[in-house]
C-alpha cells in the first residue's frame, strides 16, 4: 500500500481510486491514533480532506475532520460556532490561499499606507491563530501564500512595495517569523509547493472559477502529502534511521571489485559529483537527529575503505551501525534495530538495486523503501518523501548520534564485568527527576508519541497537553534525565498520574529504550512514590494497555511489587500501598542524593 | 466512441468503487446515488487524467450528461 503514497506518486490514479483506497485501509486492521482535524478554509477543500484523510491513513492516523462552511476561516476562528466547540479538534488546519488576501496596496499608495495595508493582512490572520489558541490549545498549521499569478510590474512585481509578488513575499516572511516564535504553530509551505508543481499549473483559474478550489485538483494530493507529513510528524510518526547501502548508492562502481581507486566520488567527473552532493545531503541529516547506519553487501574492509575515500563526505565515524556482509539484507536491518533498540518500522532503507528493495519491503512491514532509480535523482526522492519532517529542533536532536555511539561504548564495557551490578555502577549513573519543566514540554510530547515499546499505556499528547498536565493541580508528573561517565541520554522517562482523593491513577508511563535495563525504571518508582506520599496518596494504580509493540513491559507493574487487580486480555489492572514501600534504586544517584 | 465510453465507464466504476454503474449517453448526476456537486470536480479531474485532457470552463458548465461529456473527449482527443 506504502507505495502508492510515496514520491513520485501518480496523483490522477489517487484521485480516481480515493473510494476504493480508503476503504481498502480502514478495513486492514491496523491500530490507528484517532486525531480530530478542524480544516478552516478560504476556499473549498472537501477533496483536500479526502486525499488528506488517505495520506494520514498510510501513515498510521485515523482523521475524523470537520469542514468551515466556504470561506469561513476568519469567522469559525474568532466565534467557533457550536458544532467546531463540540468538535474540540486535536489540530485546526487553516487552509487559505493568496484569494484570501483581502486588499494588496494599489500604485498610488504612499509607503505608509502599503505598511499599514500589510500589518492589516497580517493582524487578520494573527487575530484567527491568537483565538484559535486560546480557544482549543491544540497545534496549529497555517498554510502560507503561493505567488500571484500576474506581475503588473513585471519584473519590478518583486522590489517595488506596490508589487504584490513583493507583498506576498512580505506576507510569507511576517507568517515565517511568527512560526519561529509560536509553539505549536506550523507553515505548511504551499510557497514553495506551488512552485515545484509549477504555478501556472497550480493556480488553475476553471478549478476557481467554477469549484472555488483555490489550487487545480491534480494538485490537491501534494498538498495533502505536504499537510499529512507535518501531521504524522507532530504524532511522532516521523522515521528514525536512514539506512545506506554502498555501492551504487553512496559511490559510483563496486568497490570490491573496482578498488577504492576505481570507485566514483569526487568533483572530477559528473558522475561522481553526483554522489558527492549526495553523501553531503546525507551527512547534514546528522544535525536534525536522524540515525545513519550502513546495510551493504560487501567485505567490512571494503566497505570501511570506501568510507575512507578521500573523496567522500562521510566517515565511518558518521553511523551509528555498519553492516557490510553477505547475510541477506532484511536480516541486517533487523539486527541494527535490535542494536539501537529502535523498532524496524522506524528505518527508510535506500538501496539502487530493486531486488534487495523487494525484500526488505517484503520482510519488514512498516519500514520506508523508496524507489531510488538513478543516482542523480536520490537526492529529491528521499527530500519529497518527508521522512524526517523537522517540526522543532532540540538539542538532543542534534546529539543523537552521540548519544547512540555513547552506547555502543557502553556496550563494550558491560563485557568487561561479570557482574550486572557492578558494571551499572561503573558507569557512574545520575537521574534528575521531576516535576515538568517548560524547558523539556517539547522533548516530554515527543517521547509520548514516539515511545511504543515500554510504554504502558501508549498515550499521546501534544506539546500543550503536556502544559496543561504541568499545571493542573490534581496531575503527578515526573519526567527522568538520565546522565552517565558516557554522556548525557536526555529525558528518558516520563510518568503522568491523577490524584483522585489518595488514589493515584497512573495514565502514563512511558521510558526510551535506549536506557534499558539500566534500573531507571526504578528510579522512577522511587521518586513517583515519594511524590505520592508527599501528597498523602495511599494507593497507586497501574494500568497496562496491550498493543503490537507494548509486550516488555506487560509484567513490570508486577515487578515493581504490584498486586494484580484485575485482567482482561487487553488490560491489566495493578495497585501498590504506599506504606511501607523501600525505594529500590542500588545504581543510581538521584537529584544529587545517593 | 464505444472506445471512449468503455473507458469513461471504467473511470466512473472506479471513482464511485461500483461494478455495476452501466453509464448511458443519457446518464445524469441524478441516476448515480453519490455524484454529488462536492465530489463532480474530483470526479472531473480522474476523467482529465484517463484521457490526458483538460477540460475547460466552457466545457464542464453545460454539460447535460453523459453523452455529452463522452462528446467533448471525442473532440479533444481528435484535436
Amino acid at each position: 500500500m506504502n507505495d502508492i503514497f510515496s514520491y513520485p506518486f501518480d496523483s490522477g490514479f489517487l484521485l480516481k481510486k480515493q473510494k476504493s483506497i480508503r476503504k481498502e485501509l480502514k478495513n486492514d486492521g491496523k491500530k490507528r491514533i484517532p486525531v480530530k482535524i478542524a480544516i478552516l478554509c478560504g476556499s473549498t477543500a472537501n477533496a483536500v480532506a479526502d486525499q488528506l484523510e488517505l495520506f494520514l491513513l498510510n501513515y498510521g492516523i485515523e482523521p475524523q475532520f470537520y469542514l468551515s462552511e466556504y470561506a469561513q476561516f476568519w469567522q469559525d476562528a474568532m466565534f467557533p460556532p457550536d458544532e467546531l466547540t463540540g468538535f474540540n479538534p486535536d489540530i485546526v488546519y487553516l487552509h487559505t490561499t493568496n484569494r484570501n488576501i483581502m486588499r494588496f496596496p494599489e500604485i498610488t499608495d504612499s509607503a505608509e499606507r502599503v505598511a499599514s495595508i500589510i500589518d492589516s493582512e497580517f493582524s487578520h490572520f494573527r487575530q484567527a491563530w491568537e483565538s484559535i489558541s486560546e480557544k482549543f490549545g491544540c497545534p496549529i498549521i497555517q498554510n502560507n501564500f503561493e505567488l500571484p499569478p500576474f506581475r503588473l510590474l513585471g519584473n519590478r512585481d518583486c522590489s517595488d512595495i506596490h508589487g504584490r509578488v513583493r507583498t506576498i513575499n512580505e506576507l510569507n516572511r511576517l507568517f515565517a517569523e511568527y512560526a519561529e516564535k509560536t509553539k505549536n504553530f506550523y507553515i505548511n509551505d504551499i510557497n514553495y509547493l506551488s512552485s515545484c508543481y509549477g504555478l501556472d499549473a497550480w493556480a488553475d483559474n476553471t478549478a476557481w472559477h467554477m469549484y472555488k478550489y483555490a489550487l487545480a485538483l491534480p494538485a490537491v494530493p501534494v498538498l495533502a502529502s505536504n499537510i499529512a507529513a507535518i501531521i504524522k510528524a507532530i504524532y511522532g510518526k516521523n522515521k528514525k534511521v536512514l539506512a545506506l547501502d554502498l555501492d551504487n548508492t553512496l559511490w559510483g562502481g563496486i568497490v570490491g571489485d573496482d578498488g577504492v581507486e576505481g570507485i566514483k566520488i569526487g568533483m572530477e567527473l559528473p558522475q561522481g559529483q553526483v554522489y558527492s552532493e549526495f553523501q553531503d545531503y546525507v551527512k547534514l541529516h546528522k544535525d536534525i537527529g536522524v540515525l545513519l547506519t550502513v546495510c551493504s553487501k560487501n567485505e567490512q574492509e571494503n566497505a570501511l575503505a570506501g568510507l575512507n575515500h578521500p573523496a567522500g563526505t562521510l566517515r565511518p565515524d558518521d553511523f551509528t551501525v555498519i553492516k557490510a556482509n553477505w547475510e541477506p539484507k532484511d536480516r541486517n536491518l533487523l539486527e541494527a534495530a535490535e542494536e539501537l533498540s529502535l523498532l524496524p518500522e522506524s528505518f527508510v532503507f535506500a538501496d539502487d538495486n530493486p531486488a534487495e528493495r523487494a525484500i526488505v519491503r517484503g520482510q519488514i512491514a512498516g519500514a520506508a523503501v523508496p524507489e531510488m532509480d538513478g543516482a542523480e535523482n536520490y537526492i529529491r526522492i528521499l527530500d519529497r518523501n518527508s521522512y524526517f519532517e523537522v517540526i522543532s529542533l532540540s538539542d538532543d536532536d542534534r546529539k543523537r548520534t552521540e548519544m547512540y555511539k555513547a552506547n555502543a561504548q557502553r556496550a563494550s564495557l558491560q563485557k568487561s564485568f561479570s557482574d550486572y551490578g557492578e558494571y551499572l555502577d561503573s558507569l557512574e549513573m545520575s537521574a534528575e527527576i521531576k516535576p515538568f519543566l517548560p524547558l523539556y514540554f517539547q522533548r516530554i510530547a515527543q517521547l509520548t508519541n514516539k515511545s511504543n515499546q515500554f510504554n504502558l499505556t501508549t498515550r499521546r499528547y501534544t506539546e500543550a497537553e503536556v502544559e496543561a498536565a504541568a499545571a493542573d493541580p490534581k496531575k503527578v508528573t515526573l519526567y527522568g534525565r538520565l546522565s552517565d561517565k558516557f554522556g548525557d541520554n536526555g529525558v528518558v522517562s516520563v510518568v503522568i498520574g491523577r490524584q483522585e482523593e489518595n488514589v493515584l491513577h497512573l495514565e502514563l508511563w512511558l521510558m526510551s529504550c535506549r536506557v534499558l535495563k539500566r534500573e531507571m525504571e526504578l528510579a522512577m518508582l522511587d521518586e513517583v512514590v515519594s511524590a505520592a506520599k508527599s501528597r498523602g496518596i495511599e494507593k497507586i494504580i497501574g494500568y497496562y494497555y496491550l498493543t503490537a509493540k507494548n509486550g516488555m513491559v506487560r509484567g513490570l507493574y508486577e515487578s515493581f511489587g504490584f498486586t494484580k487487580v484485575s485482567e482482561t486480555p487487553e488490560e491489566t489492572v495493578w495497585e501498590l500501598e504506599t506504606a511501607g514501600y523501600t525505594p529500590k534504586t542500588k545504581h543510581i544517584s538521584i537529584n544529587g542524593g545517593n | 466512441m464505444d472506445e471512449i465510453f468503455e473507458r469513461l465507464n471504467g473511470v466512473f466504476r472506479d471513482f464511485f468503487d461500483d461494478e455495476d454503474i452501466e453509464l448511458e449517453p443519457e446518464t445524469t448526476a441524478d441516476d448515480i446515488d453519490d455524484w454529488d456537486s462536492l465530489n463532480h470536480i474530483t470526479l472531473m479531474a480522474a476523467v482529465e487524467d484517463e484521457f490526458g485532457i483538460r477540460l475547460s470552463m466552457g466545457d464542464v458548465s453545460g454539460l447535460k450528461n453523459v453523452g455529452e461529456l463522452a462528446g467533448i473527449i471525442e473532440k479533444k482527443i481528435r484535436q
